[in-house]
Parts: C-alpha cells; structure tokens; sequence
C-alpha cells in the first residue's frame, strides 16, 4: 500500500487505495481460477516479477510482486474474461457507439448508441449505466494507445455537465519504441533490463541510486528527457534513449518477454538479443478520469462543495479516477485497478438495482438533443477534415503538455488548442452514410478528444506546483499546504471551469494507519 | 465444359484513381477493394498513389494516410496498430494478415487490398465474423473445474503451462480461418482453424477437468475433420503459431486415449 500512496505523490485516496491493496490478491487468484495462464515459478505457483516502484519495507529493497503471463498479462486476462462473459451468455453490443448519456433531473437514466453494423440509432435505457471506455491517449501525437483511446466516456461525461478530475496528470511510459511508439514492457526493466545515454552510461544510477531503473515512471521518463535536452540522447538527432536487454540470458528473453522480443523485431528491426532497443517517453495512461468513490459511483460536487453521487452513473478503469493511481500509477497497478475496481462496481451496481424495476420515463427533448448533435456531425459540410484538426491538437498536446511544464508552455497551450477546438464548426464529415461510416466515427471521437485536451491543459496551467506526472519548471518542488487537493474541471462551450476535491486523508480501516505525506526519493 | 461466373452484383468493377502530388518522388499504388452496402452499386477496386516518402512503414500506415489525406470515406477496423487486438486483419497481396504488422515494403510492386475472403462484407475492408464469434463460444472457452481456490491459486508446474505457449497468444483476428479452404466451403459446420486452436488450449489444460468432455465434443466429422491439412493457417498466422498442428494433437489424442 505504501508503494502506491507514494508513487500517486500522496495524491491518491488513501481509502480507496487500502480497499485495492486488500482485494488485490483475492482478484488474482480468482483470475487464475478462471483459467488466465500464468507464468509459473518451480513450485508451481504464480510467477511474480519485480515492477517499477515496488519495494518491501517501506522502500527498503526491491520486491516481486507483479503477477504475470510472460510479457502478455492483459491480453491474457481479457480473453480469459471474455470467456467468462461467454460463459454467462452475456449479451454483448458489438459495434455499437455510444454517443451520449441520457440524463435527466441530474440522474443518468441510459445512452444513446449507433449501430455501426446496420446504422440504426438506439436508445438504450437504463438503470445503471457503467461506463468502461477506457483513457484518452489518442489526444497526444505520440500515444502508447490504441486507435480506439478516445476517451468516448470522459467525453460524454463532460457534455452532460459533470466534472472530470486530475487531468493533468498524463504519465508518459519511460519505453515506447521509438517512432512507433509501441509499449515495451516495463517488465523488460523488471527482468534486469536497462536504460543507456549517447556515453554508455546507465543514468538510473544517478537519478534513482537505490531503485535505478525501476524506479517510479514519472521519475524514469523525466531522467531520460533531461538526459536527451543535456545532449546525451543516442541515434542520428540525438532524441531518444537506449534500452539494452541483450545481456539477459537467451532463454528468459525467449520465456518471460517473448512478445516485446517481436515487437522490438517489427517496429524498431531490432534482435533484442544483440542489440539494445531504441525507446523514448510516450504517452500512455491517464491518472486522470470520471471521478468515483471505490465503488465505482461517479461523484460530482453540490452547491454547498460536498461530494454528491451521480445516481444511475458509474465509471471504472482507465476512464475513472478513484482515485488510487493520484499523480502518477505505478507499472502493473491498472490491471488490477480493472479487476478490483470492475468487481467492486458489479456488487454495487447489485445491490442498488431492483429487479423488475420499472425504467422512469424519458423526454423526448433529452433524446432529440443528442440525435441533433449526431445529425449536424453526419452532415457537417465544413472545408476542415478530421485528420487535420486531429493533428492539430496533437501536436499542441504533445509539445505544449509534455514531461516538463512551464506558465510559458502551458499558456501557449491553451492559446492553440482553441484552433482545433474552434475548427469543429467547420469540420468536414464527407461519408453522409449510415452503416460502418468510420469518417463520422473520426469526427465524433474528435469530439470527445478535444474537449479533455481542452481540460488538460488548463488543469495544468492551474496546478502551480511539481507532483507526479505533473511536472514544472516553475514550481518544482510539490507544495501540499496548497495543492493536496483533487482537480474538478467542468466543459462548457471551450470554457473550462475548475474547482477542487479533498484528497481522503484516511483509510478505510484501522487495519494500517494513514501514510503522511514525505519527500519522494527512489 | 461448366463455366463458373460470379453473380452479376458480385463483379468487382474497376474503380477511381486517385493520383498523387506531382512532388511525390517514391510512390506506390494500393489498390483497395470497395463496397458499400448502401448504395447498390457493384463492389469496385479503387487505386491510390500514395507518396511513401511521407507514410509510416505499415500497410496500414499507408491506409491510416490514404483516410487522412485522400479519401476519409475509405473504411477498415484498425485499434492497437501493435499485433494485439486483431482488428485489421485483411488480404494483402494475395495472403490475410495484421495490416500494422506488415511492411509495406515487403510488398512487390501494387499493393492489393481485399477483405478477408469469404465474409460477408459489411463495408469496404470490414467483414463481419459473427460465425466465428459463435464458434468460439460453442467450444466453452472457459476453465471447467471443480477445485475450490481455498484462498490460493491453484498450482501448475512449469512443464504443464508450457503446452499452453503457442496457444494462448491467439488474437482471434481470423486470418487463419479465412485463409482456408475448408472453412470456405463449410463455414458453417467445420469449426476452423482459430476455433479449434482455442479448444486445444483448453483440452491440454492441466487444470481443466473436462479434456474428455471437450474431446468428445469436437470429435465430429464437420467439426473437426473437415481439417485436410492444407496448412494455409500456419501460413497464414501473423502471430506465428501453429493451428494445423494443435487440430493435428486433437485428432491424434482421439485416436491414443481410447477412453472416448
């Protein structure tokens, strides 16, 4: 628990982070119950490496204790999910795209999707709405994520009014492959990989003499932007890093990280057992979120400032912010955020539903109010493409809202990221068809993207002082008497508007006492 | 002799011609197969000239940059772009495969683009695999034990999760399926490549308890044995693995453990 309430910079709910701690190891086992295939250690039990931030006594020492299946857990316990789901027949939606929460008098009563495989528009109303639409990685030029990262949830959330918390906090991955920007594993550093400048030297040593190259992410991917803005980055530019991992034996390489070894292979020509990996920080989670109580119950914030549920409304993984990752999520901690957390919700969502409930009735001007939005996007005649909008607002956020932040920067930022935002009055959607038009889908997640890029940035600019992921030049040192305290920024009309949450200075239990915050050194 | 011809509706058309920037010094043409379900016209092979001194190394790059710059209307599933998800599984020159794990210049002369074959296409690049889906869930891929956890994982040796390697990194992308005769001809009953790979996976399962069971099921004459071992799904697999050989282990396991 330590581990995580000070990777987070103490920004993490200590609550939240207990009940994650506590649940974790229930979690896993049920997962290998339902079959995930698991690493094995000799005696036949659940392989553990060591993970980024993870000690054992209070930083004494390096631990192992991130569960894994090779280098592929995720997709490991994906399938093995789905199973499940298949197991309990569940009724899956596929290729719907959620475009808007219905919500009225404040409580959220379903959505609206389309259905890209025929185009049909369907309300979908609901006593519980869960949304799992995951980050928004995709708002950066250079993202870790998957196409998909458009952070529909977060975007939807925002244009029905409620708040999002913590956005500035983007963690940049020390080791996406250079260009590509493909993951290499931090279990690659876990297995005894390491991170080397233009001279050959192991720079961790420097900056993190006792967790070195395994220390937090935040930590790692700042050494290595200092390392390449002193000079002593590698290749032709001089602007990324190297990651060596041809000094592991053959067969661990070929065990334990057979899927980085192919992707080193595909997007950088590299033989990982000859020659190091050329990587550079990229984005690739969002601290950030819809912000929920560890339950998983989406919170807004009343008149008066207390904590208000969002009746109807719940959020989990990446999309919310329980917050237990605070400032900056250690390596491993989103797996079992999804499981814990994903449970968590179910139970919730059980006990509040009734069976046989009946659904209250919607007006038509909420319904219509979404489909025309959804028109005036399928018809938009704009001279703007998508694309370039996109790329636009990639860029900002990528040279604006980067590892290191200053007042200059950020208000620059927020200066430019008006033309993209302002461009979608004249954006150009020129597929008019209804079934799989992927254009539309472009402009619609455009949409969403644009508005938490919009919220980043400002949350940053706001958020005078250096904690976690978020990192100024201006104010480098963290500052807790002012700033231990959540961001809430609203949207409205390219406004943002901010307000603050307590961090839960407690815990869930007097099983372990509250961890005051301290200097952050690795 | 019989001729065989394509239903009317069916003909692939020649198609439009986008020409590049005059600038563009290193250009390759993509054909790409198009086909939309909306507006009754024939499905049509439309070419792009696509400047690659601007464009990333991977086929899908290459469509990434066609849908950006040349033509938004143009539609494929794409996500993880990385080999993981499976999505933009398609035909490119001549053999199905991850359009983001392919160079592009791996490709001689034109690059063709066709859907995966013998889909039903819903739109350009995108076929709608809910056969597949189906399949998959007929095999019951989840664990069927009776253990309780008692609090701890259940335990396999290291020798018994290594039969699971080769097996379990399957992405469901269904070029494997796609590329095989059989599956062609008899969708419908013979379960496929991808589908029987992951019923192995779970037949060699240490710590599942019905291998008989599983055995038993797919033990069928369409099901299993419509599998010639034409061996175009090991080819065709861009994650490496080997179907032929696990459908292979299951006919073989049939006939050494009588007990079925």
């Amino acid at each position: 628990m330590y581990d995580t309430v000070k990777g987070a910079d103490w920004l993490g709910d200590q609550d939240a982070i207990e009940f994650l701690c506590k649940e974790a190891p229930q979690a896993v086992i049920e997962l290998e119950k339902y079959g995930v295939p698991f690493s094995r250690t000799e005696d036949g039990k659940i392989y553990q490496r060591p993970f980024g931030g993870m000690t054992k006594n209070y930083g004494n020492g390096v631990v192992q204790r991130t569960c894994a299946a090779a280098d592929r857990t995720g997709h490991a316990i994906l399938h093995t999910l789905y199973g499940q789901a298949l197991k309990k027949d569940t009724e899956f939606f596929i290729e719907y795209f959620a475009l808007d929460l219905i919500m009225e008098n404040g409580k959220c009563q379903g959505i609206i999707a389309w259905n890209l495989q025929d185009g049909t528009i369907h309300r979908f109303r609901s006593k519980m709405v869960i949304l799992a639409t995951g980050g928004y990685g995709r708002a950066y030029f250079s993202a870790t994520s998957a196409h998909t990262c458009t952070g529909d949830g977060g975007g939807m959330v925002l244009r029905a009014g409620l708040p999002l918390q913590d956005m500035e906090f983007v963690q940049f991955h020390p080791t996406g492959i250079y260009g590509a920007g493909c993951l290499i594993t931090e279990g690659s550093r876990g297995e005894g990989g390491f991170l080397v400048n233009s001279e050959g030297e192991r720079f961790m040593e420097r900056y993190a003499p006792s967790a070195k190259d395994l220390a937090s992410r935040d930590v790692v991917s700042r050494s290595m932007t200092i390392e390449i803005n002193e000079g002593r980055g590698v290749g032709k530019n001089k602007d990324h890093i190297f990651l060596h991992l041809n000094h592991l034996d053959e067969k661990i390489l070929k065990e334990r990280l057979p899927g980085i070894s192919e992707s080193a292979k595909v997007f950088a020509g590299v033989d990982v057992t000859k020659e190091p990996i050329p990587v550079l920080p990229t984005v690739h989670y969002n601290m950030g979120g819809i912000p929920t109580n560890y339950f998983g119950e989406v919170l807004s914030k009343d008149a008066a400032g207390s904590d208000v549920i969002v009746e109807g409304l719940m959020a989990v993984g990446e999309a919310a912010c329980v917050s237990v990752h605070g400032a900056n999520r250690l390596g491993s901690n989103s797996l079992i955020d999804l499981v814990v957390f994903g449970k968590a919700a179910a139970v919730r969502a059980a006990e509040k539903v009734k069976p046989n409930s009946k659904h209250e009735q919607i007006s038509d001007q909420e319904t219509q109010k979404c489909l025309d939005r959804f028109d005036k996007m399928r018809n938009a005649s704009g001279n703007t493409p998508t694309a370039v909008l996109r790329d636009k607002m990639q860029r900002t956020m990528q040279s604006k809202c980067a590892v290191f932040r200053t007042d200059k920067t950020l208000k620059e930022g927020l200066n430019e990221i008006q033309e993209p935002w302002q461009g979608l009055s004249d954006i150009s959607v020129k597929d008019r068809s209804l079934i799989f038009n992927t254009d539309l889908v472009e402009a619609l997640e455009f949409d969403n993207l644009i508005r938490q890029s919009q919220v980043t940035v400002a949350s940053a600019e706001n958020r005078k002082e250096s904690r976690g992921a978020h990192s100024r030049e201006d104010f480098k040192d963290r500052n807790d008497e002012e700033w231990m305290k959540h961001t809430l920024a609203w949207h409205k009309d390219g406004k943002v508007s901010i307000d603050y949450r307590d961090v839960h200075n407690y815990t869930l239990t007097n099983d372990v006492q509250y961890f005051p915050p301290k200097a952050r050194v690795y | 002799m019989v001729q065989f011809n394509l239903p009317k509706d069916s003909e692939v058309k020649k198609g439009k011609y986008y020409k590049a920037d005059t600038n563009a010094k290193n250009i390759k043409k993509v054909n790409v197969y198009r086909w939309s379900p909306e507006d009754g016209e024939n499905p049509r092979l439309d070419t792009y000239e696509v400047d690659m001194d601007n464009c990333g190394p991977m086929v899908l790059d290459a469509l990434i940059k066609i849908k950006n710059e040349i033509d938004s209307s143009l539609t494929f599933r794409r996500s993880c772009r990385e080999g993981i998800c499976g999505s933009c599984a398609m035909n490119i020159d001549g053999s199905n495969t991850l359009a983001c794990t392919k160079s592009a210049k791996e490709v001689n002369g034109d690059i063709n683009i066709y859907p995966l074959p013998h889909m039903p296409v819903i739109k350009d690049l995108v076929p709608n695999l809910k056969q597949m889906y189906k399949q998959y869930q007929s095999i019951e891929p989840w664990m069927q034990s009776s253990k309780t956890t008692n609090g701890s994982e259940g335990l396999q040796t290291i020798e018994d999760r290594s039969k699971l390697d080769g097996l379990y990194e399957c992405i469901l992308c269904a070029c494997c399926a796609t590329s095989c005769p059989s599956y062609w001809w008899n969708g419908d009953k013979y379960l496929g490549p991808a589908v029987l790979l992951q019923a192995y996976r779970w037949i060699i399962d240490s710590r599942d308890e019905e291998r008989k069971k599983r055995l038993k099921k797919v033990a069928d004459e369409l099901k299993l044995f419509r599998c010639h071992t034409i061996m175009n799904c090991t080819n065709a697999c861009p994650k490496g693995l080997n179907p032929a050989k696990a459908i292979g282990s299951i006919k073989k396991m049939l006939v050494t453990e009588k007990s079925n």
